[in-house]
C-alpha cells in the first residue's frame, strides 16, 4: 500500500512536470497550428540561460529569472521572425521539417558551449515547502512545481479567455481568414504566441533543471515525451495538457513499478496509438469531425 | 528508322502518353546510358576503397529515400517511423541470412516483404488519421519498434546485436566492397526503375490525386484507404531492402542506428532532395552523406591539427548544428530543392543564351 500511494504521489509529481512542459507546445499549437519538434532544445535554452545568469554571473536569484524570462521571450519573437514567418502557408512537412532542424541546431550550439555533463543550479528553494505523511515524502521542489503549474493553469486561462491578445490567438487558431478579414494582425498573433511559449518553455527548462540537473540530452528528451501528453490531453487544450500529464506521469510510474522498467519508457507512445486510433482529438481537444 | 527527338521550343505536347513520357527527349536516353556505363564500368574502379564506402553508403541510403519519397511525395502521408522500417529490414535480413540460412539472393526481397507488412501495420492508423495527426502515430510506431528491437532478444540479440556472414551469391563472394557496390548499384537502379514506372500507372496516380486532395480523390472513386496503405507498404518495402543491403554491408547490427534521428536524416533527405522527385531522393541521398562525411572529416582533421587539438573535440557537436542549418536553409530557400536547382541549370544549359 505504502509502495503504491509512494508510486502516486511520484506519479503525479512527474505528471505535473511533463504538463508543465507540455504548456508552451499547447500555447503555439494552440494559435498557429505548429508542431514545434524543438521544443525539447526550448526548455533546454531556458534552463542553460538560467544556469548562465544565476550560477556562473551569480546575479539575484529574482533577478535572473527575471531576465531569463526576457531573453527568452525575446528569443521566441526572434525564431519567429526568422525562421517560422517565411514558411506561412507552406506545407505541413516543411514546418514540421523546419523545426526538426531548428531542434539540431539548438542542441548542437547547445552541446558546444556546455557539453554534455550535468550542470547543478546553486540550491534556493526553502526547505520548508516539502511534505510528508508517514513514510511518503514530497520533495518540495514537486511541491514548487505544482504551484506553478496551478498557477500558470489560471494565467493562461484567464489570458485566453480575457485578454484581447488571447481573444486574438484563439480566433486565429479558429479560422484565420475570417481573423483576418476583422482585423486581427495574423502575423504578430504568430509572433506573439512564440515569444509567450518561449517564455513558458524557459520556466518549465528551470523547473526540469532543478529537479534533475541541467542536461542537454535529458531535457530536451522531454520534448519528445509531450506528444503523447498532448494528444492525450487535446492538442489545443491547456487544462487537458495538465490532466493528459497527470495520467501519462502516473501510467509511467505505475508501469514502471509493477511490470517493468523498460516498458516505462515506451508506453506512452503505445497509449499515443491507442488514443489516436480512438479519440484523435483527445480528452478535451476541439472535436473536428472530419472523415478521411 | 525513326526520327530522332530534340527539345521543342514550347510545350506542344498532345497527349497524356506525351505528358507522361519520361525521356523528352533522345537525348535523355543516351545521357542515362552514358551514366550508367560510368556507374558500372567506371566508378568502381577508379575510386578508392573510402570512396566506394562512401557510395555504397549513398546507394544504400538512396533505395530508403526513393521509397520514403514514395509515401510523402506522392501519397502525402508524413512518416516519422522510415528509421525503424529500415531498421525493420536490416533485423529480418539478418535473421533470415543467419537463423534461417536463407540465401542472399532472397534474403534481401523476403526481408523487403516483411518490413512492408510491418509497415503496412503501423499505416493502418491512417484509415482514420491525417496530417500532423498521422505523423505524431508514426513517431510512436518509430518508438515502438526500437523498444521491441532491444526487448525482444531471443530474435534481436538485444543491444549486442547480430552479425552477418558476407553474402555470396551462386557462389561468387560479394563480401568486399567492390562487389557490393555491384549489388547495391544495380538494386538502386532496378528500384528506381519500378518507381519511376510505378508513379506513372493508375497505382501512382492514384497517390498524387490523394496528396492533392484526398477528399476529390475519393469523389473520384479512389478508394483511398487501400491506396493508402499500399503506398506505406510500397515505402517500407524500399526501407526493407535498403535495410537488408545495409545489415549484409555492416556485417553486424545493433539497435543504435535505427534511432529516429535517423528517421529525420532519410526526411531531410527527401526534403534537401526534392519532395515528388524520384531522382531527387537520390540527389538528396547524395548531399546527406557527403555533408556528413565532409562534417566528420573535417573535425577529425581539427583533432590532428596541433594547436586546435583541445579545441576539436568541443567542435564535434558542430555537426549537428550545420546539419540542421542545412535541413533549414534548404526549406527556406529552396524549398523545392535540389531537384529543381537540377531543373534550372538544365533548362539555362538548353535556353541559353536565351533565358527568356
Amino acid at each position: 500500500m505504502e509502495f503504491f500511494l509512494q508510486l502516486l504521489v511520484n506519479g503525479i509529481s512527474l505528471g505535473f512536470l511533463y504538463a508543465l512542459s507540455a504548456l508552451g507546445f499547447v500555447m503555439i499549437f494552440k494559435s498557429s497550428s505548429v508542431l514545434n519538434f524543438a521544443h525539447g532544445e526550448l526548455l533546454a535554452i531556458g534552463a542553460f540561460m538560467f544556469l548562465v545568469l544565476s550560477a556562473w554571473a551569480k546575479l539575484p536569484i529574482i533577478l535572473a529569472f527575471a531576465l531569463t524570462l526576457i531573453g527568452s521571450f525575446a528569443l521566441g519573437f526572434v525564431i519567429e521572425r526568422l525562421f517560422l514567418r517565411p514558411l506561412i502557408g507552406e506545407a505541413l512537412i516543411e514546418v514540421i521539417m523546419l523545426t526538426v532542424g531548428l531542434a539540431a541546431m539548438f542542441k548542437g550550439l547547445m552541446l558546444f558551449i556546455f557539453g554534455g555533463d550535468i550542470h547543478d543550479y546553486p540550491k534556493f528553494l526553502p526547505e520548508g515547502l516539502s511534505m510528508e505523511w508517514g513514510t511518503i515524502q514530497i520533495p518540495s521542489v514537486y511541491v514548487a512545481t505544482f504551484i506553478i503549474g496551478i498557477l500558470f493553469l489560471i494565467i493562461f486561462g484567464l489570458f485566453f479567455k480575457y485578454s484581447s491578445q488571447g481573444i486574438y490567438m484563439r480566433s486565429v487558431a479558429d479560422n484565420q481568414p475570417a481573423a483576418l478579414s476583422l482585423g486581427v494582425h495574423v502575423k504578430r498573433v504568430f509572433a506573439m504566441s512564440w515569444a509567450i511559449a518561449a517564455l513558458v518553455c524557459a520556466m518549465s527548462g528551470v523547473v526540469l533543471g532543478i529537479i534533475n540537473g541541467i542536461n542537454v540530452h535529458q531535457i530536451s528528451s522531454v520534448g519528445l515525451k509531450v506528444f503523447p501528453v498532448v494528444i492525450l490531453g487535446g492538442l489545443d487544450s491547456i487544462g487537458g495538457a495538465i490532466i493528459g500529464g497527470v495520467i501519462i506521469g502516473l501510467l509511467e510510474t505505475f508501469t514502471g513499478g509493477y511490470i517493468s522498467t523498460s516498458l516505462r519508457e515506451v508506453i506512452p507512445y503505445i497509449v499515443l496509438v491507442l488514443i489516436l486510433m480512438v479519440r484523435p482529438y483527445g480528452l478535451f481537444g476541439l472535436v473536428e469531425i472530419e472523415r478521411v | 528508322m525513326r526520327k530522332f527527338q530534340f527539345h521543342p521550343c514550347g510545350n506542344f505536347k498532345e497527349s497524356y502518353n506525351e505528358e507522361i513520357k519520361i525521356f523528352e527527349t533522345d537525348f535523355g536516353r543516351l545521357w542515362l546510358l552514358i551514366g550508367l556505363v560510368l556507374l558500372f564500368g567506371v566508378i568502381p574502379f577508379i575510386s578508392s576503397p573510402f570512396m566506394l564506402y562512401v557510395l555504397n553508403t549513398v546507394g544504400i541510403y538512396a533505395i530508403a529515400a526513393i521509397g520514403l519519397n514514395l509515401l510523402i511525395g506522392y501519397t502525402g502521408q508524413i512518416s516519422l517511423g522510415h528509421g525503424a522500417f529500415f531498421g525493420v529490414g536490416a533485423y529480418a535480413g539478418a535473421i533470415l541470412a543467419t537463423k534461417a540460412n536463407f540465401p542472399f539472393i532472397l534474403v534481401v526481397p523476403a526481408a523487403g516483404l516483411i518490413t512492408a507488412a510491418v509497415g503496412m501495420v503501423f499505416g493502418l492508423p491512417s484509415a482514420r488519421l491525417k496530417h500532423l495527426y498521422l505523423c505524431i502515430a508514426t513517431l510512436a510506431g518509430q518508438f515502438i519498434l526500437e523498444y521491441v528491437f532491444v526487448q525482444w532478444e531471443s530474435l534481436t540479440g538485444g543491444a549486442e546485436g547480430i552479425s552477418v556472414v558476407g553474402a555470396t551469391l551462386f557462389g561468387l563472394d560479394l563480401g568486399n566492397d567492390r562487389t557490393f557496390y555491384y549489388v547495391i548499384f544495380v538494386c538502386l537502379v532496378v528500384m528506381t526503375w519500378i518507381a519511376v514506372n510505378l508513379i506513372r500507372t493508375r497505382y501512382g496516380r492514384a497517390f498524387i490525386a490523394i496528396r492533392d486532395n484526398d477528399r476529390a480523390a475519393e469523389g473520384m472513386g479512389i478508394p483511398i484507404f487501400p491506396y493508402k496503405l499500399l503506398s506505406f507498404a510500397i515505402s517500407s518495402f524500399y526501407a526493407g531492402v535498403a535495410g537488408a543491403l545495409y545489415a549484409y554491408f555492416m556485417m553486424s547490427i545493433t539497435p543504435e542506428p535505427f534511432n529516429l534521428w535517423l528517421s529525420i536524416v532519410f526526411i531531410a533527405m527527401i526534403i534537401i532532395g526534392g519532395l515528388g522527385s524520384i531522382p531527387g531522393s537520390v540527389f538528396g541521398a547524395i548531399f546527406i552523406v557527403a555533408l556528413e562525411e565532409v562534417l566528420s572529416h573535417g573535425t577529425e582533421y581539427l583533432m590532428n591539427v596541433g594547436p586546435s587539438a583541445g579545441a576539436a573535440i568541443t567542435i564535434a557537436p558542430l555537426r549537428e548544428f550545420v546539419f540542421g542549418l542545412a535541413i533549414v536553409l534548404f526549406i527556406i530557400f529552396e524549398p523545392k530543392g535540389l531537384a529543381e536547382v537540377w531543373r534550372i541549370v538544365r533548362s539555362n544549359f538548353r535556353l541559353w543564351p536565351f533565358s527568356y
